[in-house]
């Protein structure tokens, strides 16, 4: 091949980066400046691109207001349900995978939970945490996405450790370690990636549920997803509160994701995806 | 008192019965080979002891006390595995210290051991490195210097050399072998290779089908096998068997192709009218020259090594291979005169196979 073709080859394939790059940031983009733009830019028509200045009143009205407590609702449940899933689901699925708990068949009975259409159960849940009395609460919320993202962590997880060497642990259980240590300091380094990568994921369901955060909360612990709805009124739209909590909403995830991006591509790359 | 004691073990795996009451005795600082085909229950043997499979029957203690339904750490055995089963995400020191760590050893005595360990080894250049970054032959010291580090009653290795290629596999025998003689400790290793049976055991348990079908030093095995099976699983080339036949009331034995051999002091018993099987080792036969000869063989195949010359010919039907001199005068599609060691050869019943 030419050098000249080589060179075309590498533009061509920029230009499709970028305008995949294009497609994908622009939303984020428009929201963020939507969140700073005045009303009248807001509105503007033709679109007004680039905002004048840097409006933080959006911003000023959630924290003064106290809205952005659903930032912070969603951190709380988001972060506590991904620690219990991960722990559980992990254990839960070394003992799968090593001591075949439940046979050959359980690992599909539980990620066949997954499955079920939310909606179908929406009810039968309300009802639930209103008998226990945990609706609008931490532990209502924690619970519920626990539970709905054990099934994804368990069948992810069991994936990465089938993976590992079964002599690695058999020869650290020789040196002297018991069946937890092992399962600490040498089946979790050894997941490293896949768990990190499962938990990112486990954390953005969670963060991103609306239905059940909808039905279940009232006032004390509504998430940011519910939270941003409310500002669609039926007189009017508080488009630039809209934007400043949707901004507080994805910048935990963009974090999240650009820290964990390198697990979460040696993640797939390990083979859970595969199968 | 014995160090490591096994009475009448047994392991089912379902209904397939994998060692069937095998009992062995290994006093202190013995290098013990278990050896067999696959699927003869070496392993599993050898993993009943270090406590990662449970035994359906019998006993195993360690001087003198049951180790029967001790966790793998609590009977301070140290394993070296086929597959090395170095942590990929520790360094060399570290996958070193690793089991010292695990005992609470203090750092001040971790570096000490791992020092030892690494100089005795030859690998303290690369103490910083990671697995990933090592040969096969320096990940497999690396598996042994994480056995030795710890002061083990008992060190088992489990097909160590296997994943190493044939020159690697040569140097690291004598390196094990040494390393036994400096260290003093009981081994008990696993091949599947008779080579490294012979070459690195003071004894040799031969095992098939979970049985053991005999034990003793490497040469007793080689010299003495008490059955076909272990005549020709020891030995390379293989033992040749040839069915043979009594040469009317003399001392003298017929070949299947009618040939007669009769210069046994001591004529092997026949059973009435039946035959025996005859056990000659390749080596067993030399070029002869004149009246010397016993037989006359018409070569088929020629291969030279070196340092030794295969000949093969065929007796009516049954293959046989000779272990000549380098320089000896044979070529293919010619006969050649061949004596035979007879008073080390041995004979089999035919029926059983038990050595006569």
């Amino acid at each position: 091949m030419t050098r000249g073709a080589k060179g075309w080859r590498l533009a061509a394939r920029l230009a499709c980066a970028l305008a995949v790059a294009t497609l994908f940031l622009f939303p984020i983009y428009w929201l963020a400046a939507i969140s700073i733009k005045t009303p009248e830019e807001i509105f503007a028509y033709p679109p007004v691109w680039i905002p004048s200045g840097f409006r933080l009143d959006g911003y000023v009205t959630l924290f003064r207001d106290g809205d952005a407590w659903a930032v912070w609702n969603s951190l709380v449940t988001a972060g506590i349900s991904t620690v219990l899933a991960m722990v559980i689901g992990f254990i839960a699925a070394y003992s799968i995978v090593r001591y075949r708990t439940g046979g050959d068949h359980l690992a599909i009975w539980i990620i066949s939970q997954r499955m079920i259409p939310p909606i179908c159960v929406a009810f039968p849940i309300f009802l639930l945490f209103v008998s226990l009395r945990i609706v609008d609460t931490y532990t209502g919320l924690v619970m519920l996405y626990t539970a709905f993202n054990l099934p994804y962590v368990i069948w992810m997880m069991r994936g990465f450790i089938q993976e590992i060497p079964l002599e690695l642990e058999q020869s650290a259980l020789v040196d002297g370690l018991s069946r937890w240590a092992v399962l600490w300091k040498v089946v979790l380094p050894m997941s490293r990636a896949g768990f990190f990568a499962t938990a990112v994921f486990t954390f953005i369901f969670a963060w991103n549920d609306f239905l059940f955060a909808l039905i279940l909360t009232r006032s004390d612990v509504i998430t940011y997803p519910v939270q941003v709805t409310g500002y669609f009124g039926s007189q009017s739209t508080f488009w630039s509160k809209i934007g400043a909590m949707s901004m507080l909403g994805v910048l935990p995830m963009i974090f999240v994701v650009g820290t964990m991006q390198r697990f979460i591509v040696r993640g797939f790359s390990m083979g859970a995806v595969k199968g | 008192m014995p160090n490591l004691q096994l009475s009448s073990v047994d392991k089912f795996y379902g209904d397939v019965h994998a060692v069937k009451g095998v009992s062995l005795e290994v006093p202190e600082g013995e290098f013990i080979v278990l050896v067999g085909p696959s699927g003869c229950g070496k392993s599993t043997l050898l993993r009943s002891i270090a406590g990662l499979e449970e035994i359906s029957g019998g006993d195993i203690s360690l001087g003198g006390r049951s180790i029967v339904g001790l966790a793998p750490r609590d009977r301070n055995i140290a394993m070296v595995f086929q597959s090395y089963a170095l942590y990929p995400y520790l360094s060399v020191y570290e996958n070193i210290a690793f089991g010292l760590r695990a005992r609470k050893f203090s750092e001040s005595e971790i570096e000490r051991q791992v020092g030892w360990a690494s100089e005795l080894l030859a690998i303290g250049d690369f103490l910083q490195r990671f697995p990933r970054e090592l040969s096969g032959g320096q990940r497999q010291r690396v598996a042994i210097g994480r056995a030795i580090v710890r002061e083990a009653d008992l060190f088992l290795l489990d097909e160590p050399l296997s994943n190493l290629d044939a020159k690697l596999r040569d140097g690291m025998r004598e390196e094990i072998k040494r390393l036994h003689r400096q260290l003093g400790k009981t081994f008990i290793y696993v091949t599947h290779d008779q080579i490294e049976a012979m070459t690195l055991a003071e004894r040799i348990v031969l095992l098939r089908d979970g049985v053991v079908e005999q034990e003793g030093a490497p040469l007793e095995l080689f010299e003495r096998p008490r059955n076909r099976f272990v005549a020709g699983f020891l030995g390379s080339p293989s033992m040749n068997f040839i069915e043979v036949e009594q040469d009317g009331d003399g001392p003298g034995i017929r070949l299947p192709d009618g040939q007669i051999i009769d210069k046994f002091e001591f004529a092997p018993e026949f059973p009435d009218g039946g035959k025996l099987v005859w056990g000659v080792r390749p080596e067993h036969f030399s070029v002869a020259s004149g009246s010397s000869a016993d037989m006359e063989a018409l070569i088929e195949v020629v291969q030279p090594t070196g340092s030794r010359t295969f000949g093969s010919f065929t007796l009516s039907g049954t293959h046989v291979v000779a272990e000549l001199d380098a320089r000896a005068q044979i070529a293919a599609d010619q006969k050649a005169s061949l004596s035979i060691d007879v008073e080390r050869t041995t004979f089999f019943s035919a029926e059983t196979g038990e050595a006569c």
